[in-house]
């Protein structure tokens, strides 16, 4: 199933995750990410919301978002046109004999050592989310102890700002 | 000149045109007792039992008018005690508003005396909720519930209110009353719609509870005649067409009418309006429908391809856009189309075995030939509910105030309280001994204000719509349904003051209610009727419009 990037602008209220969280929940919508903060103005905040789902779950959802009273505004993000990163910080075990062969594919994918320990290492890597899987993919090897990542930000591509859609 | 929160509230919903609201006092609410208390002239207040019943009393109100129920309870268990009627609301789009207490500001999060986050528990069972911890945001928060709850898709709103947020002291604005957001009718679409329409030889309309809520009545009754169509409902849609309107089928689905589901499924053409195809309404989605387009019509975009994918779906809202449509189709006939659904009408009436007998098909038929057309009809859940759907006949739309999404046994007594003092008509409820048992505490409040309601029970001695489904589908295993229970509804009448009957007999049944309806007082008539009556026509569960069960199977 593909998968699906919308960007919801809400009122910034006390509550507005949960609200926007419970929809999903309830609906059985399935929520592969979620990142939330506030915009360029402190009236509303940002939440990028990922998921897998047809056109019709897709449609669903942004109709289901858009009846809530907060929502202000959605757009969808389409890969052709928008630009989509994700923040990863992977902490793996340090290994004296292997410090080449990891610091080799840190290089390749333009990561970078944020801590250093002769236990452990955190790496963080920027990037869209397949290029980060790839990234994990490759580390794994050399033990990961921990993995935290932001979910997915994203902004369409050009001169446009969401809150400029607001009539 | 400041004043308080309490005032303000109080002010607010004088403001919005509100006479009269059912509640409960409590602890967190004091306050705002204290001003209903002063301006007790301008705002009545309805006591009832328990909260359960405030909340489906307003329920009642707002089904019966239109106009938007208001329901104030205390926090904690006052707040919990609504759920169960704002749920009820939420699922059949009616605009109540819920006022609850809470502890003050500075005790929230602490698990205080009486705290609950009734916000929180509320979040997916109303169109929107408030937590006010402010008292300058108080009356346009108040204002702004008003408006969410009667715009667009009506729905329950909730605004919960700390006790210090009572007691804090404002500036306080008048304001115009709040209007409804402007309605639109679609803007695309139409044209598709039309086509469909000139294109079809077998259309029919398929009215839901959006078309009681949007007043599209004539709307449907004209489309149906330039088009030729056959006009059907959900459970919601009942009262929205006249019952005699020769193009009425009644209720389809699963007790529907055996002519209007057969129509539907043999249709070439569903225009739904204001419907949300609910699985009580369609049976077997996979099998539903199979040889019709359908367009559908309704005001909350979120309904359209939600339950079942249309050809057309039109977002707007339904008279306007009905109007729209009327405009634009040509006159048709579809003499052939109009003699199959014939055919339906006479295979229904095949199955139709009459007697004297009290039963309860001419127990509700007793209740037509008694009623006057402003009459309104309220019901409890279960299977007399089903017979007053089936057979209730009515003439003009909000006469028949039932819960249909969320099924709430229990809703009847204080819903049929709340519509009789909103519509000022005489209320008739028809509960089972099953449903009434639950709530049957607002007895007291019939009596206390003595409302003209005439509360029938149809005691079949069981829970009759769980036993039927055990009779058909689990080998007649009677688990928990059997009641033998040795309440005397007769004592009990007279134990909360109001005159009770038991009639084993439709003439007497009939000289009572008749006596009951011509009086000012609640009157309790139970029907004793035999356990094994069965709710029929029945769609079984993953069954399609083919699959229906019309008569009485062996045993």
């Amino acid at each position: 199933m593909d998968r699906n990037i919308i960007a919801v602008l809400v009122k910034n209220h006390f509550g507005v995750l949960a609200r926007v969280a419970s929809m999903f929940r309830r609906r059985g919508f399935n929520i592969d990410t979620l990142t939330v903060g506030e915009t360029e103005n402190p009236e509303y905040s940002r939440i990028t919301a990922t998921f897998r789902g047809d056109d019709a779950i897709k449609n669903q959802i942004i109709r289901q978002l858009m009846k809530m009273p907060d929502v202000v505004h959605i757009s969808e993000l389409e890969k052709s046109s928008s630009v989509s990163r994700e923040l990863v910080l992977i902490k793996i075990k340090n290994n004296k004999d292997l410090k080449q062969d990891i610091m080799s594919v840190i290089d390749i994918f333009r990561a970078k050592v944020v801590d250093y320990g002769t236990q452990a290492m955190t790496i963080e890597i920027t990037g869209e989310s397949s290029k980060i899987d790839a990234f994990i993919d490759l580390i794994k090897e050399y033990g990961i102890i921990e993995i935290c990542r932001t979910g997915i930000v994203s902004l369409q591509r050009g001169a446009d700002s969401i809150i400029s859609n607001i009539k | 000149m400041k004043i308080s929160g309490a005032e303000i509230l109080v002010r607010t919903l004088i403001e919005q045109n509100v006479d009269v609201v059912f509640g409960y006092p409590g602890g967190q609410v004091l306050d705002i007792y204290d001003k209903l208390y002063s301006h007790q002239d301008e705002i009545k207040h309805i006591l009832t039992a328990h909260e359960q019943g405030a909340s489906h009393a307003a329920d009642g109100y707002a089904r019966a008018t239109g106009k938007v129920g208001v329901v104030i309870a205390t926090s904690g268990p006052g707040a919990t005690n609504l759920t169960t009627g704002i749920a009820t609301a939420y699922l059949d789009s009616v605009p109540i508003v819920a006022i609850t207490g809470n502890v003050s500001c500075p005790l929230i999060g602490r698990d205080s005396f009486q705290e609950v986050d009734i916000t929180g528990i509320t979040m997916p069972i109303t169109k929107h909720n408030f937590f006010v911890n402010r008292v300058s945001k108080l009356a346009d928060t108040v204002r702004e519930a008003f408006r969410i709850a009667k715009s667009g898709r009506p729905g329950p709103v909730l605004i919960d209110i700390p006790k210090d947020i009572q007691t804090s002291l404002c500036d306080y604005e008048p304001a115009e009353p709040v209007e409804a957001d402007k309605k639109n009718a679609a803007e695309t679409g139409i044209e598709e719609a039309v086509r469909l329409i000139n294109e079809s030889e077998k259309p029919y309309i398929y009215c839901g509870g959006g078309v009681i809520t949007g007043s599209a009545t004539e709307e449907i009754l004209a489309l149906a005649e330039k088009t030729d169509a056959v006009i059907g409902c959900s459970f919601m849609g009942i009262s929205a067409i006249p019952s005699d309107n020769e193009r009425f089928l009644g209720m389809q689905g699963m007790h529907g009418h055996y002519a209007s589901s057969m129509a539907q499924h043999n249709s070439d053409l569903i225009i739904a309006v204001g419907a949300r195809f609910s699985d009580r309404a369609t049976g077997n989605k996979s099998k539903y429908a199979p040889h019709s387009k359908i367009i559908h019509i309704d005001i909350d975009n979120a309904e359209i391809d939600k339950n079942i994918a249309v050809t057309c779906g039109l977002c707007g809202d339904v008279k306007l856009t009905l109007q729209k449509i009327i405009g634009a189709v040509d006159n048709k006939k579809h003499p052939d189309w109009l003699s199959e659904v014939d055919y339906y009408k006479k295979e229904e009436y095949r199955h139709i075995v009459k007697s004297d007998d009290m039963n309860p098909v001419n127990i509700i038929e007793t209740v037509n030939e008694c009623a006057d057309e402003d009459t309104v009809i309220a019901t409890d859940v279960g299977q007399h509910q089903m017979w007053a759907a089936q057979n209730c006949k009515f003439s003009k739309p909000r006469k028949f105030v039932s819960s249909g999404g969320l099924g709430t046994m229990g809703f009847g007594l204080g819903a049929a309280i709340g519509s009789q003092i909103g519509s000022g008509a005489k209320s008739i409820l028809i509960t089972g001994d099953g449903s009434f048992g639950m709530c049957l505490n607002e007895l007291t409040t019939a009596s206390y204000y003595n409302i003209p309601v005439v509360i029938v029970i149809m005691n079949n001695g069981v829970l009759g719509m769980v036993r039927q489904w055990q009779t058909l589908f689990y080998d007649k295993h009677y688990s928990n349904t059997v009641l033998d229970r040795k309440t005397d509804f007769i004592k009990l009448a007279d134990a909360f003051g109001m005159k009770g009957y038991r009639c084993t007999e439709i003439p007497d049944f009939k000289e009572k209610l008749q006596s009951a309806l011509s009086g000012d007082s609640p009157v309790l008539i139970e029907c004793l009727i035999d356990k094994d009556e069965m709710v029929l026509p029945m769609l079984p569960p993953g069954g399609s419009m083919d699959d229906i069960i019309v008569e009485r199977l062996g045993g």
